[in-house]
């Protein structure tokens, strides 16, 4: 699996995201700049990773979202290209147009770093296959800004067209506002555009990716994608 | 010769606002009565060269579309000031 991970000023867990890619892929990924305009011929997977991309300012991912690269970024997901999005990098896919709605400020205003459970809700992806659907995982979120709202037409075609990939539940699966730590509709964790090939979340799988971390539960998404290109090989 | 214009971005109704609401509770506490609701907005103060203002009003209505502004969640007014 050939990945490229995309870095902007003010992001800070590109190298995360890079260790995970090339533990689970065994090949290191591209690092690509905010300006550069193409990414390498023969990509895989574009990951947008976490950190407070140009400070967060006007809005989280506002200005990243309209960086140079962000235009190859758009080219290789209409062409069906895999992209992975994971925290400021889900609020840049939002407000790039790559997925739809938005993260709002966390209901109780703080920001949170701890482990989250997620319930997986589809096992029938490329970025869910290593894991079963309804099984729960715990990984850890980081930030301010996760409370994903979206208008009532968008949440009920994200619903109804399975696009909810993963959802903040008890560690039993439960879904309730009391484990709903930022207020976002539905409880949703992470979402699938409607082609099936660009995916948002919060929390940060790559943090949960060998023992030395505590957990391995994010593991599940790594080698999912990596089988999913060995089997398209 | 320029003009100085003002968009002022908002937050659509029915969106919720923590921060609005965090300022709210605040005007609460310091007693200052009255106050039903509180929705916090942003202000941009733009120069403008030249004189020409149906120019400077599309290119405006294009800075607030394409960037001041999430749409999504957010509306936005133009005001050419002078």
């Amino acid at each position: 699996m050939k990945s490229a991970v995309i870095v902007f000023p003010g992001i800070n867990r590109e190298r995360d995201m890079a260790r995970a890619l090339k533990l689970v892929s065994g090949r290191e990924p591209a690092m690509l700049w905010h300006a550069d305009t193409e990414l390498p011929a023969g990509t895989d997977l574009v990951v947008i990773p976490g950190g407070f991309s140009y400070g967060d300012y006007l809005r989280c991912g506002a200005i990243a979202a309209r960086a140079p690269i962000m235009d190859a970024v758009r080219a290789f997901a209409q062409n069906g290209g895999l992209v992975l999005a994971v925290c400021n990098g889900f609020q840049i896919a939002c407000e790039s147009g790559l997925l739809p709605g938005v993260l709002m400020r966390n209901t109780q205003l703080r920001f949170i770093c701890r482990d989250v459970y997620l319930r997986v809700e589809r096992s029938d992806t490329p970025f869910t296959r290593g894991y079963n659907a309804g099984q729960v995982i715990r990984v850890p979120v980081a930030h301010g800004e996760g409370n994903y709202v979206a208008d009532g037409p968008t949440i009920a075609r994200l619903e109804g067209e399975g696009r909810v990939l993963f959802r903040y539940s008890s560690p039993d699966g439960i879904i309730n506002p009391n484990w709903n730590h930022n207020g976002a509709m539905n409880g949703i964790a992470g979402i699938i555009n409607d082609h099936g090939n660009v995916v948002g979340m919060m929390p940060h799988p790559e943090n949960h990716v060998e023992a030395v971390m505590g957990r391995t539960d994010g593991r599940g998404l790594f080698a999912g994608l990596v089988d999913h290109f060995k089997q398209a090989a | 010769m320029g003009m100085k214009a003002r968009v002022t971005v908002t937050l659509k109704s029915g969106i919720l606002d923590p921060q609005g609401k965090a300022i709210e509770g605040a005007l609460g506490s310091l007693g200052v009565s009255g106050v039903v609701s509180v929705r916090q907005g942003k202000v941009f103060d733009i120069e403008i060269e030249g004189a020409d203002r149906a120019g400077a009003e599309a290119a405006l209505k294009s800075a607030a579309e394409k960037l001041l502004a999430n749409t999504v969640i957010e509306n936005y007014r133009i005001e050419l000031t002078g």
